[in-house]
């Protein structure tokens, strides 16, 4: 294999721990809000009001139906406002973190269901603000959940930004495509291959070890 | 200390009764009830009078679903009552504010009967939650929870986290937490229910030792009379959302007043006639029967020989069916179940006597002599 081809294949995977890091992070920030969000909203919970919650829930499940490919295209002016450009990397983010936005969400949302309602009304009896529920209650106790749901998101993240090539994104995904499937160079397929599955490996790992660092369940 | 005045709780619910009670009785839990479905009145509490003073032990027993956890969730408000108004250390929480409410709730503990400890935080931490939630400082606020993990007996647990524990050393563990705010009044829901009876007895005993040391006022809600038995001072039975009999334990042990009172002692107590004897009581005395009666008696009748009197005095027979004694407080209580056999006039006399010697009888049946 040449040079410039290990050259493609290194700026390709950095590309794609870019793409998946910069969208893990930014999603993460607004994703575990809005599923906090979503929770606190239900009804009989500590910030109980109907109407937030149907609309917040309404809003996340458009965001979950939406194809990615589809979304990604169809947010394209909107790309265009944030980042300049509708190609490239940075273009990519941005689909890449409208769409796990909602997952997140959801994934904290059912991570927090299973924060056993007692320890919240034990909270309340010691006079427990709902700001004191969330942050000294709910969170702590569904980090194990959370992070479970962060790890999920991050491998999802891999493998939609094996589609970001539709907008020139670049990464690993895009060069299996263009070189490996395009130019018929299996070496070239499996190595991309080989690639995001240790990559794969590699976050799950580091994500099974920290819920286990941090969960006393 | 505690006074709840014409307190009255009403739920309205759609759909399966049960699982919306529970969604709704419980906090929370998204069992949505259906949509289609008429929706349903639940009084879960009607018109609720009870006061505890400063200092006392009170429990409320009854059976399930009787409106026992309603109740005691409207002291601290955790359920907001429908009507009434609930008053602690002589402040009406029902007039509070959100704010307000949050800090009388500091002057009020609570202990459950699943612990709800935070699994999250080690044994420590969790008695510091209260405290931090109030804003002490950290170092306030250790001088405040290494005692108190000692009061339980837990000094040497301080780092380890809940899922290491026992189910009595969590209650323990809660009961810590529940005093960290020094509150006024303790709330204790079932907190012995899911424990083995050796444990039940070792927390019970803690309870009744801070009860005593800081004066600390109890309301407990349980279905195990045994509970009543070895900590309360007075108990209210309640039924249906109502409260229907109170009294002081020894009284209450003595002579219940209400039929569910008598029910729930007999389970306690085991104390019936033969199953034999109770097929063939009869309700109206008739030519040839005896009374049978249940005899209640404290204090000095205890140890008067007073059955042996009765047999020279009245010139009845008294034949034992079941005889025990338990220790309720400081009280000896002695509980028998006698045949009494003589002459309808002398049975009658013998009941006047036992009664004027502060015993309580009360006539189960009669049973045919000949039969």
């Amino acid at each position: 294999m040449s040079g410039a081809m290990l050259e493609l294949i290194l700026k390709a995977t950095l590309d794609t721990l870019y793409m998946v890091g910069v969208s893990g992070l930014i999603s993460a920030l607004l994703g575990v809000p809005l599923g906090v969000l979503l929770y606190v909203t239900r009804p009989g919970q500590v910030l109980a009001h109907p109407l937030a919650s149907q609309v917040l829930g309404a809003v996340t499940n458009v965001g979950r139906s939406v194809p990615f490919i589809i979304l990604m295209v169809a947010i394209i002016p909107f790309t265009r406002l944030l980042v300049g450009t509708s190609i490239g990397t940075n273009a990519a983010i941005v689909p890449l973190t409208i769409a796990a936005i909602p997952f997140v969400a959801r994934l904290v949302e059912g991570a927090l269901n299973e924060v056993p309602p007692g320890l919240v009304e034990a909270a309340q009896s010691m006079g427990a603000t709902p700001r004191q529920i969330i942050l000294k209650v709910l969170l702590p106790e569904a980090r194990g959940g959370i992070f479970t749901g962060l790890t999920i998101t991050v491998v999802t993240l891999i493998s939609y930004s094996a589609m970001a090539g539709a907008v020139g994104g670049g990464g690993l995904g895009d060069l299996g495509i263009r070189y490996g499937y395009n130019r018929f160079d299996p070496t070239v397929m499996l190595i991309t291959v080989v690639i995001l599955v240790v990559m794969v490996q590699g976050f799950q790992m580091l994500g099974d070890r920290l819920v286990r660092r941090t969960d006393h369940k | 200390m505690i006074r709840l005045h014409n307190v009255s709780k009403t739920y309205y619910l759609k759909g399966d009764p049960k699982r919306g009670l529970k969604s709704r009785g419980k906090g929370r839990s998204d069992a949505s009830p259906g949509r289609d479905a008429e929706p349903r009145v639940v009084e879960a509490l009607k018109n609720v009078d009870l006061h505890v003073p400063q200092g006392q032990i009170h429990g409320v027993i009854g059976l399930s679903g009787a409106g026992k956890s309603t109740l005691i969730r409207c002291v601290n408000l955790l359920e907001r009552p429908t009507a009434g108004s609930v008053f602690v250390d002589g402040q009406e929480l029902t007039g509070l504010a959100n704010g307000a409410l949050h800090r009388a709730r500091h002057r009020i503990g609570m202990i459950f009967q699943h612990f709800n400890l935070l699994t999250n935080r080690n044994v420590f931490d969790n008695v510091s939650l209260p405290l931090e939630l109030m804003g002490m400082q950290r170092a306030a606020i250790r001088e405040r929870v290494t005692p108190l993990l000692e009061l339980v007996g837990l000094a040497d647990k301080a780092d380890q986290y809940p899922a290491r524990l026992s189910g009595g050393q969590k209650q323990r563990v809660a009961i810590a937490r529940a005093l960290a705010s020094r509150p006024r009044v303790l709330l204790c829901d079932e907190a012995t229910s899911a424990l083995d009876p050796q444990t039940t007895g070792s927390i019970l005993a803690l309870l009744r030792d801070i009860n005593h040391k800081l004066g600390l006022t109890i309301l407990l809600i349980t279905h195990e009379m045994e509970v009543v038995k070895s900590i309360c001072h007075r108990v209210s039975l309640i039924s249906d959302g109502k409260l229907v009999e109170e009294a002081d334990v020894g009284d209450f042990f003595t002579a219940p007043r209400t039929r569910l009172g008598r029910e729930f002692l007999n389970d306690f107590l085991q104390l019936e006639p033969p199953r034999a004897l109770i097929e063939r009581l009869e309700e109206t005395p008739g030519d040839h029967t005896h009374p049978v009666v249940r005899l209640a008696f404290s204090g000095d009748a205890v140890s008067t020989p007073l059955i042996s009197r009765l047999a020279r005095e009245c010139g009845v027979d008294v034949s034992i069916l079941q005889a025990k004694v338990e220790s309720i407080q400081e009280r000896t209580l002695g509980l028998m179940i006698a045949e009494l056999i003589g002459a309808t006039r002398e049975t009658a006399r013998a009941i006047d006597y036992l009664e004027t010697h502060d015993l309580h009888v009360e006539v189960l049946g009669h049973v045919r002599r000949d039969a």
